[in-house]
């Protein structure tokens, strides 16, 4: 599991894992905006499927699942958009999104479908690891790395979560939802060490980090740092128009020195 | 650890973010070593009966009996708890729980704002900072209890996003568990929600059927025909039902709210309208499209607008231990109108559905037989709403 796709993508250098709504505004814009990340720099490129009922989501994410629904966006056309970058977007693609439109659409055909759109890996926050086999299964099946997240509140969970990983850690920077946060305050080194004691796959933090003064500080002890909210708060922002503020955003944040 | 561990059949689990599996641990962890605990029980129970006012009355309704010509009806008036519904008797419970596990903080959701006055009255006899989450809509339908919920102490914050009812408040006050959870127990008011709160939930209810199971013995001398409860999460309904799951011979029914008819989109009728899904921690039946995005529901009642419906209910359903049946807001409205005028009782507009259901049926059975429902919460709550729903609009000035 340590040479999918997705891991390779932190093997050189430090990564820039970042993360758009599908469909919002729109999903040619989605499509556009894609191929904004990956050349401005993005090393993996989470796409997410709107949900009702966002329960890990703060209120710029919240947002986005509105503004893809006001778009009519569904989960087919979602996957035709993932398909149709499948020639020209080499980093990996994954899926963020909750468990019931996966579990409604059903899991084999589900992930069948992922792989047949060049999907590499997917994303469910309430799916805990304790209750993934039923998911895994489908994943596994159709070659669909299934992302565990582990978060500050983990502790003892911490080893068998870690265990078990695939692609990369999910590590969740602090507690609460998604969102910017001016500061985080957990430890962050010392939370890398203890999954890091357990597994030799890449480690990526996210939850509230937007500047590349926290990104800088998170690649020296972390492999990989997620962004999502502060690139969605763009879109929000600029709309149909975001593209080139999303790339020049990009380009600021992988600016700092992140080898190996 | 048992992966399965939680469930009803297939129903229930723990589908929550791995921020919240600690506490969900800590909480069963907790709740394992005091449930058969005396120094625990000792302490609920003494609440329960000085505070409470447990045991609640099984009523015989002899008007209502008559007028209906079947069943012998009798109520379990929950309503004359303290606080006046059923919601009570799990706040207490969780809160001297949490009190236990040194917790200074509980939040909770309210949809009618019944389980946000129970939690904001046992915060306050204990000592606890509380925080109420409750939809925008609901804040407006349920006026009242938003200040007696102030009253108490409790800080009551206005859940805007979605449809801004119950379900937007479960979420809400989910979100808020995510960011304070060492010092925060949340206080989840039915039998829904992730492992062990349907259980833990469940048990403090069961005190309902486990006194009202022994209440129709001493005055049947026989069990009843039927035992009916309104249903939302279902709460009341499994706590009303719990004891008598054993004996064969009765019917557990349980009344969704239809809203407008289960033939509009406008209802909450889980069983009759939902299919399986994952939702608010748990693998249940839920209202949804067939993207599995949750439906806007909708019903007159705040308490029983939620669009899912506890897991053991899922399984009491399929296993065909429970029936389900979907009452509209008008059949709901007729019986909260009847009851009140024949029996002098005004019920909980969420009550009134298992009475509307009770009316249709009383008479299939025999003189000799009884029926039990719940009489989950009083009315008074309701009664500016009824108005609105009849053309009238109350005001106090």
């Amino acid at each position: 599991m340590n040479n999918s796709k997705i891991s390779n993508a932190f093997r050189d250098k430090k990564a820039f894992v970042a993360y758009i709504m599908a469909g919002d505004p729109s999903l040619e814009k989605t499509r556009e905006y894609v191929l904004a990340l990956e050349r401005a720099g993005a090393d993996v490129i989470e796409l997410g499927i709107p949900f009702s009922d966002p329960i890990a989501e703060g209120g710029t994410i919240q947002a986005a699942n509105l503004r893809a629904f006001q778009s009519n966006t569904t989960i087919e056309g979602i996957f035709e958009t993932a398909l149709s970058l499948r020639g020209e977007v080499r980093v990996p693609l994954l899926f963020m999104t909750y468990l019931n439109p996966v579990f409604a659409y059903g899991y084999d055909a589900f992930f069948a479908r992922c792989a047949e759109c060049g999907i590499s890996g997917i994303i469910i926050p309430d799916l805990p690891f304790d209750e993934s086999d039923e998911v895994r299964e489908f994943t596994t099946r159709h070659g669909i790395e299934l992302i565990s997240l582990i978060a500050p509140t983990s502790r003892e969970r911490t080893q068998r979560i870690a265990k078990g990983a695939e692609g990369f850690v999910y590590l969740v920077s602090s507690l609460g939802v998604t969102g910017a946060r001016s500061e985080i305050t957990t430890d962050i080194g010392a939370l890398v060490d203890s999954v890091r004691e357990h597994t030799d796959i890449p480690i990526a933090v996210g939850f509230g980090v937007h500047s590349p003064r926290q990104a800088a500080e998170i690649w020296k002890r972390a492999d990989g740092v997620i962004v999502g909210s502060a690139i969605v708060s763009i879109i929000a922002e600029h709309g149909a128009g975001a593209g080139e503020h999303i790339e020049k955003y990009v380009r600021d944040m992988t600016k700092p020195p992140r080898g190996i | 650890m048992n992966k399965r561990k939680g469930r009803f059949g297939e129903y229930g689990g723990q589908y929550v973010p791995e921020t919240l599996m600690g506490a969900l641990a800590e909480l069963e962890e907790a709740y394992q070593s005091l449930k058969d605990d005396e120094g625990f029980n000792a302490e609920l129970g003494a609440y329960l009966r000085e505070y409470t006012g447990r045991p609640s009355r099984l009523y015989f309704a002899e008007n209502a009996t008559r007028e209906l010509g079947g069943a012998r009806i009798y109520l379990k008036r929950e309503d004359l708890n303290h606080t006046g519904s059923h919601k009570l008797n799990n706040a207490l419970g969780q809160a001297l729980l949490a009190r236990r596990m040194g917790k200074k903080r509980v939040i909770a959701e309210t949809g009618a704002g019944q389980h946000g006055v129970a939690t904001a009255t046992v915060a306050a006899l204990l000592g606890m900072e509380c925080e109420i989450f409750m939809g925008r809509e609901d804040t407006r339908r349920q006026a009242l209890n938003v200040y007696r919920m102030r009253m108490l102490g409790a800080n009551v914050n206005e859940v805007t996003s979605g449809t801004m009812t119950l379900k937007d408040a479960v979420n809400e006050t989910m979100r808020e568990w995510t960011r304070r959870v060492a010092d925060t127990h949340y206080i989840l008011g039915s039998v829904m929600g992730p492992h062990p709160f349907p259980t833990i939930v469940r048990d403090f209810q069961s005190v309902i059927s486990r006194e009202a199971r022994a209440q129709i013995l001493e005055r049947e001398g026989r069990l009843p025909g039927a035992v009916i409860a309104c249903v939302g999460g279902g709460s009341n309904a499994i706590g009303a039902f719990h004891a008598f799951i054993g004996d064969d011979g009765v019917r557990l029914i349980g009344c969704e709210a239809a809203g407008r008819g289960i033939d509009t989109d406008e209802h909450a009728a889980t069983i009759a309208r939902g299919r399986v899904g994952v939702f608010h921690g748990m693998k249940s039946y839920f209202c949804q499209d067939e993207a599995g995005q949750i439906a806007p529901v909708y019903s007159i009642s705040a308490g029983l607008d939620y669009p899912g419906i506890g897991p053991e209910h899922s399984y009491l359903h399929d296993a065909g231990r429970a029936e389900y049946v979907p009452i509209t807001d008008s059949e709901a409205v007729d019986a909260f109108y009847w009851l009140s005028r024949t029996e002098g009782i005004i019920p909980a507009i969420e009550s009134a559905h298992a009475l509307a259901y009770a009316r249709q049926i009383a008479a299939e059975f025999g003189t000799d037989e009884s029926i039990i429902i719940c009489l989950s919460g009083r009315g008074d709550k309701d009664v500016a709403a009824i108005a609105r729903y009849m053309g009238e609009d109350l005001r106090d000035e």
